[in-house]
């Protein structure tokens, strides 16, 4: 920066000193690290998980249901994880269910965000009575119990992928379009919002040009918060039987018919669990490693 | 005197995870005795508040100390653990920060704040503490000592907050106090009133002190012993009358020469005949203006009272006055951001729609306002090249290449480098964002340039090399200026006419030279009177001025009817000056002053000292509380 500041003219001796050290690129620590890796690792196995996976995810395998961790059956094969209630290879379905539970959700959390940032930056761009409507309708959604919301939808339109994924987007875009509304009112404050509307900008570039570029890294960090949301929503409403149906393999359907197998000592209902429990805190670890790195920059720009 | 703080080859620097650490700090010693104020002083970025924290034995997040040492009554702070500093940073060291407003929680009793520190560390009890608050009180001369303690801190005055924070460091009879630009923030008078107090208060309670500032003019005022930094290291350090009166180094001279030596006539450019046009650019007639619903031609809170005046075709016009009088609010008018509630603005004789909105492009075009703070009106996510690009692009239609000589052109009239169009503005210093944020209102070809506070941010050096560059602008495009600011002396070097606002009305307007030299509209002489001088003892002359006693002691007061500065007015006369208008004088064509006395009293008051303080007797300190 100091080598720039030595052009100005009048600055001849003394060059006027930065404002801030040059700004740092990002940098996650060992934690966020960890994070990336096993996130990483789950998004591979969305698209290989079953092509790799021993088994497929309906076979069922007539030996014994949960048989304990490295079981190997006759002529079948080796069962990492052993086997379920009725008798499916654990492994394979947690592979095959990577696809399900993280792919629905993916898809859900995109809608959300979709339907959420559009109306919500621009109820804060538009402000008036476009903002009081979308809000108070808004406001209607949030107040109900987001569960409650799905039951009623999935018993509505009945379960089906594509009304999952419609249900949770929309139960989200209502979470979404209060934080970008939120941010997108910050924004909509700074001189150079005001700079651009005196100089007679449209609506769609001060929303594009203006206000998402500086919104866009607060509602990354809050996807991959939702994300995680979507994925445990779609987890509960499989473990009360609604979500996905059988045979098809999803972690939270896998962690509730497998439940039982808890009274005779099969870790069948925990190997799921555990899948739905490091993506989730996976996620969250790189989140929170990236708003501590930005907190950080705050802190130095201090200095 | 023995040492108090000793700081010698002090080193701080930024560790970086991919690179050598950038050195903040570069090997600075210094001492403090008992009882002596030191002031670091130097522009943004030289170091002088992590050097000041550091002797607290504090960096800031990303910071370390890497070399040197620091002692207080000889014991070495930086080979302290956390526990013996937090002993330490409550019992003998005390901190004030710059800003009282962002010190201070607003949920939380003054008085509790004040004591919340001395008491948790164990100093004095709960009843001790109160008692040595409310002497401090009385010592900082805050309005009603026995129970400011119970208020919040809304309740309270800037310039009292300010001084409470002093309080604060106080309670627990510190060694030593930091004190970081405690007076930046504030108006001239605010100034003087919260330097006047701190330096009594250092006197009487014998502490050292290290004050943080980049204002020689204030340094000369309260320090002993000056020490002069420049990107982290020592470039000069002696007695204050040695530095002030005979400086050495090249940069404390630079320093000097920045520095106003206080407004006086005569320190502008003749109007040189090319740009003295006797044609009105910008008129503004019979304008009323504020915030909230306008019913019968009045908003809910007025600011702006009955304004009438006008900007000549490639003048430059100063409007000063306190925070809070209008300023902003006047060049908001013009600007179409808040329509008016009652009469109009005229740009080159056709009156402006009152709302940006209903304007058309060519007025928008023409009408360019310059924002205050370069941080928040450039778009942080865009790159230079891209906010130059912009207007040039809507105002000029030019595209592509074309498009890009212009913006080469806008950033060589700034005076900065061309490689600048592909950074983003966090990669400038202040000084080339406000640079910035100027070629950005250029770049529309404007007629009129409204300038709200843009030096007031920056530091004395780069705010001087920005007002030179409005200079230049004003000689190679012929634009017109309206240059808002507190600091009368830069609008005495700048600008051809000067406009005080008082309380939402203009007390006294009219070509600089008239305005700066006598009569004087009482405000404007107090505002003058009110800038400190780089000449040491200035402060104890001052305060024996009359009107100095008045208008320092109270704060303003916005009135629908009578003389606005009624209450601050030395020479106010009850029952005429509180009830009716002022009628307005002209000593010479084109130079206004609105006042009851006549030019003739006004004048012999001048010259005559005069002991009768207008209702100072009735002065009760507890008037400050009912601020508008």
């Amino acid at each position: 920066m100091t080598d720039a500041t030595a052009n100005t003219e009048e600055t001849t001796i003394y060059d006027e000193l930065p404002d801030a050290p040059p700004k740092k690129k990002l940098t996650l620590t060992w934690v966020g690290k960890l994070g990336v890796t096993v996130v990483v690792f789950w998004l591979v196995m969305v698209f290989v998980g079953p092509y790799i996976a021993p088994f497929h995810e309906a076979d069922i395998i007539a030996y014994d249901s949960y048989m304990p961790i490295l079981s190997t059956t006759e002529g079948e094969g080796f069962h990492l994880l052993g086997t379920d209630y009725i008798e499916r290879d654990l492994f394979s379905r947690i592979l095959w269910g990577a696809r399900t539970t993280i792919g629905i959700a993916f898809t859900a959390t995109l809608l959300a965000y979709l339907v959420g940032v559009s109306l919500g930056i621009a109820a804060a761009v538009a402000g008036g009575w476009v903002d009081v409507s979308l809000s108070r309708v808004n406001d209607a959604i949030i107040s109900l119990p987001s569960i409650m919301l799905g039951l009623l939808a999935v018993n509505a339109f009945g379960s089906s992928i594509p009304t999952l994924i419609m249900t949770a987007g929309a139960i989200y875009a209502a979470s979404v379009f209060r934080i970008a509304r939120a941010l997108g009112q910050d924004i909509m404050v700074m001189d150079f919002v005001e700079a651009a509307r005196v100089r007679g900008e449209s609506m769609r570039w001060i929303i594009f040009r203006e206000v998402l570029p500086n919104a866009a890294m607060p509602l990354a960090t809050d996807f991959g918060l939702r994300l995680v949301f979507v994925v445990l929503f779609i987890s509960s409403l499989s473990f009360l039987g609604l979500g996905i149906q059988p045979p098809m393999a999803d972690w939270g359907s896998m962690v509730r018919q497998n439940l039982d197998g808890l009274g005779y000592g099969s870790y069948a209902a925990v190997w799921p669990a555990l899948a739905i429990a490091t993506f989730t805190i996976s996620i969250n670890l790189i989140v929170d490693d990236i708003s501590a790195s930005s907190g950080g920059s705050l802190a130095k720009k201090m200095i | 005197m023995t040492e108090l703080l000793e700081v010698r080859d002090l080193k701080i620097e930024a560790p970086q995870k991919d690179g050598p650490a950038i050195p903040i700090v570069k090997g600075v010693s210094f001492d403090v005795k008992a009882g002596e104020v030191v002031a670091l002083i130097g522009e943004s970025g030289s170091g002088k508040t992590t050097i000041s924290l550091g002797s607290l034995g504090y960096t800031k997040p990303g910071l370390e100390f890497s070399g040197g040492s620091i002692s207080l009554h000889g014991n070495d702070i930086l080979s302290m653990s956390n526990n013996d500093l937090r002993s330490l940073r409550g019992q003998k060291v005390a901190y004030l920060a710059q800003s009282a407003a962002a010190t201070f929680n607003p949920a939380i009793t003054i008085g509790e704040q004040v004591t919340e520190s001395a008491v948790l560390h164990g100093v004095m009890t709960q009843e001790e503490a109160s008692e040595r608050a409310t002497e401090l009180y009385h010592a900082l001369e805050l309005p009603d000592p026995e129970l400011l303690g119970n208020r919040y801190p809304h309740q309270v005055s800037g310039g009292q907050l300010q001084r409470l924070m002093a309080a604060m460091a106080l309670v627990g009879r510190p060694d030593l106090l930091v004190l970081d630009e405690p007076t930046t923030a504030l108006d001239v008078t605010t100034q003087i009133e919260v330097l006047k107090a701190f330096k009594k208060v250092i006197q009487e309670e014998g502490s050292a002190a290290i004050y943080v500032t980049h204002d020689l003019a204030v340094v000369a005022q309260i320090a002993d012993h000056i020490v002069v930094l420049y990107s982290g290291e020592v470039q000069e350090q002696g007695p204050v009358d040695q530095i002030i009166n005979n400086p050495q180094h090249p940069y404390t001279k630079r320093l000097m020469a920045a520095a106003h030596s206080g407004p006086k006539p005569g320190m502008g450019d003749k109007l040189s005949g090319d740009h003295d046009k006797d044609v009105a650019n910008i008129e503004v007639k019979d304008m009323t203006a504020g915030y909230g619903e306008i019913k019968n031609g009045k908003p809910a809170i007025t600011v702006l009272r009955d304004i009438n005046m006008s900007v000549k075709n490639g003048h430059v016009v100063g409007v000063i006055g306190e925070s809070g009088c209008g300023k902003s609010t006047l060049a908001r008018v013009i600007a179409g951001l808040l329509p008016p509630a009652q009469g109009e603005v005229i740009l080159d004789g056709t009156t402006l729609k009152g709302s940006y909105k209903q304007r058309s492009k060519v007025d928008l075009q023409k009408v360019q306002f310059v924002y205050q703070m370069a941080d928040t009106a450039l778009n942080p996510k865009q790159l230079i090249g891209e906010i130059l690009g912009r207007p040039v692009e809507m105002f000029e239609g030019l595209h592509g290449k074309k498009k890009r000589e212009k913006v080469a052109e806008l950033l060589r009239m700034v005076e900065l480098p061309i490689e600048f169009e592909n950074r983003y503005p966090a990669e400038l210093s202040g000084g080339q964002k406000q640079r910035v944020n100027l070629a950005r209102s250029l770049a529309a070809k404007p007629e009129i340039m409204l300038c709200d506070e843009v030096t007031s941010a920056l530091d004395s050096i780069v705010g001087s090399n920005v007002v030179k560059l409005l200079k230049r602008l004003r000689d190679l495009t012929g634009v017109s200026f309206m240059f808002i600011t507190h600091d009368l002396s830069t609008v005495a070097a700048f600008a051809d006419e000067i406009v005080v606002l008082y309380a939402g009305r203009i007390v006294e307007q009219g070509p600089v030279d008239q305005v700066l030299s006598p009569p004087f509209h009482p405000y404007t002489r107090l505002l003058i009177s009110s800038v400190p001088e780089m000449k040491i003892g200035w402060l104890e002359e001052t305060m024996e001025k009359r009107e100095m006693a008045v208008g320092i002691a109270r704060g303003v007061e916005i009135t629908a009817v009578g003389c606005p500065f009624y209450n601050r007015c030395p020479i106010a006369i009850d029952g005429t000056c509180n009830t009716k208008t002022p009628p307005v004088h002209e000593p010479v064509p084109g130079h206004q002053i609105s006042c009851h006395h006549s030019l003739e009293e006004i004048s012999a008051i001048e010259s005559a000292p005069q002991q009768i303080l207008h209702g100072f007797e009735k002065a009760a300190p507890d008037d400050d509380s009912v601020r508008a």
